[in-house]
């Protein structure tokens, strides 16, 4: 039997306005892979339902999960202190297929709270020696984790107010920095993603996008986090599949945005 | 020490079920739960034909529970007959097939698809809140729930189970209605219907303006609607509405209830199907109940 588990948080720190890193020690870790979360439960009985949150980076003993305050849960977790315990159930979803990308110019691009999973995807690309460089999209001059990728290479930043990079969006540091890809893989906001999908699509370019839906149960059951597929999905043959199951990460060609 | 109970003939070897639509039909959760402990797994809603459902979001947090406005996607009663079943056979638990339509025709076509299948019970959805058409239309009319009842029990091969709305005035009329249309049992709740609004963006959270409530806050009315139900009535009821432990469990049976399902705090904790099954009998045994029935009804 799978089963949740008990994970002993290891730090907790805010990085930026609202913005917490926490790194917490569990055995799950080892399985994960880029682009998948985890569902964290809250203590609050009046709270019912995990929250997900995406993996930032992984050891074979740690997870790393950098969240913005959104709510009671997030609020809570940013509470935590070292060696509280906390119930996790992860990894969960289907993650970037590493395979698939080996051997090809990779572009890994986040927006705000869409950035930090990318950071465990543009580790583990590096080291199997694929070519992949990082492009991060913020509001404004606060850049979590921009050291953190910056450890692994080249980055480029744009941001919303242009106080630093390229005044505007990812794509348009792409554009300004005339940046030659074969697949783009992109977490953000949904106005972020439409706009990458639609930025690969007229280049002919694979793009591989992370969706976040509102989810209860997070492992199929609920049908609560579908999103529209072109082909017919693999639960209910309705062209709407489940985001914490056969997603969070599609092939932009394959979901209805 | 006897934990199993009957309905309509059909023996469980315990009283605890799953609720309709929080379980999918097994195959998600036997990872994580011993679906061979369970009493019954009762399925989401099957219709006659694949069911998109409702756009997102779909789902949210509310103080205590949860609103779902799923609307009942489904992959239909062809694949489900392939798919679902032969997984479900693979376990010691007895199958419960929630049915769901949009016209009277539409359960009738479920129902009999069903007759030659090897599922145990029946479970008529008249009381989802999140379908514009058919489903709570049935629910919340005696006389339209009277006479569903009774087509459906011409065509049932197994013994039915009319699945009740809380979003009525009088639930003892709506009990009354089935049983006088020919039902084995009821069930009780479906989820009560809510709404949540965001204030920052001033728009509905969910993208259906109102969904069901469910979860633990939803608790105290179920308890309420089985006590009236089952005492209008001599046929079994299946209580549920926020049952998260053992404890909720032995209050809806001393309410009136045969048997009882977990909903929404499977998504709480994906084992507490089982955690209420090994409660149940701790409870039995701390208090020298020698059968389950005792406690039936028992206040």
């Amino acid at each position: 039997m799978k089963m949740y588990e008990e994970a002993t948080v290891v730090s907790v720190k805010e990085i930026a306005p609202l913005i917490f890193d926490m790194t917490v020690s569990a055995k799950s870790a080892k399985e994960a892979v880029p682009g998948q979360f985890a569902m964290i439960y809250p203590k609050n009985p009046s709270t019912l339902l995990p929250r997900p949150i995406s993996i930032c980076e992984k050891s074979d003993d740690e997870l790393r999960f950098v969240f913005r305050i959104a709510g009671k849960g997030t609020k809570e977790f940013s509470t935590y202190k070292k060696g509280d315990l906390v119930r996790i159930l992860a990894p969960l979803g289907n993650g970037y297929d590493i395979n698939a990308l080996k051997g090809k110019k990779v572009i890994v691009t986040g927006g705000g709270i869409g950035i930090p999973p990318m950071l465990e995807l543009l580790k583990t690309l590096k080291a199997n020696g694929t070519e992949v460089l990082g492009i991060f999209g913020y509001r404004d001059s606060v850049l979590f984790l921009k050291e953190d990728f910056e450890k692994f290479g080249k980055v480029y930043i744009a941001t919303e107010d242009g106080s630093v990079g390229t005044k505007g969006n990812v794509l348009d540091a792409v554009k300004e920095h005339d940046i030659d890809f074969d697949v783009i893989c992109a977490c953000g906001p949904m106005p972020m993603l439409k706009a990458v999908k639609n930025f690969a699509g007229e280049k002919g370019k694979d793009a591989y996008i992370s969706l976040e839906e509102r989810m209860a149960c997070g492992v199929g059951a609920c049908l609560g986090c579908v999103c529209k597929t072109v082909k017919k999905d693999v639960h209910s043959h309705v062209n709407n599949a489940r985001v914490c199951t056969e997603g969070p990460v599609f092939d932009a060609r394959e979901v209805e945005i | 020490m006897n934990t199993k109970v009957s309905i309509a003939g059909v023996e469980f070897k315990n009283p605890v079920t799953t609720a309709s639509g929080t379980f999918g039909s097994g195959m998600e959760y036997c990872e994580f739960a011993d679906l061979n402990r369970l009493g019954a797994v009762t399925t989401k809603g099957v219709a006659s034909v694949p069911w998109p459902g409702n756009p997102t979001p779909r789902v949210c947090e509310v103080y205590g529970g949860m609103l779902n406005a799923i609307g009942l996607q489904n992959p239909g009663i062809d694949v489900f007959c392939k798919r679902d079943i032969p997984f479900l056979k693979k376990f010691d638990t007895k199958i419960i097939v929630n049915v769901c339509g949009k016209t009277v025709e539409e359960y009738l076509e479920v129902v009999e698809r069903l007759a030659d299948e090897p599922v145990d019970m029946l479970e008529i959805n008249v009381s989802c809140p999140n379908v514009k058409e058919g489903a709570i239309a049935f629910g919340q009319d005696a006389d339209c729930l009277f006479g569903i009842t009774k087509e459906i029990k011409k065509k049932a091969k197994q013994p039915v189970i009319m699945k009740l709305s809380p979003n009525v005035t009088r639930i003892a009329d709506m009990a009354k209605a089935a049983e006088a249309g020919g039902a084995d049992a009821i069930s009780l709740i479906n989820t009560i219907t809510g709404m949540k609004i965001d204030i920052e963006r001033r728009k509905f959270v969910l993208a259906n303006k109102t969904g069901g409530m469910s979860g633990p806050a939803i608790k105290p009315v179920a308890v309420r609607m089985v006590y009236e139900a089952s005492h209008a009535v001599k046929i079994p009821t299946i209580g549920m509405g926020g049952i998260a432990s053992y404890d909720d469990a032995i209050e809806f049976m001393m309410a009136g209830a045969t048997m009882v399902a977990v909903g929404a705090a499977n998504f709480t904790n994906p084992n507490t199907t089982v955690e209420v099954v090994n409660g149940i009998e701790e409870f039995m045994k701390t208090h020298g109940i020698e059968d389950i029935n005792e406690i039936i009804g028992c206040v």
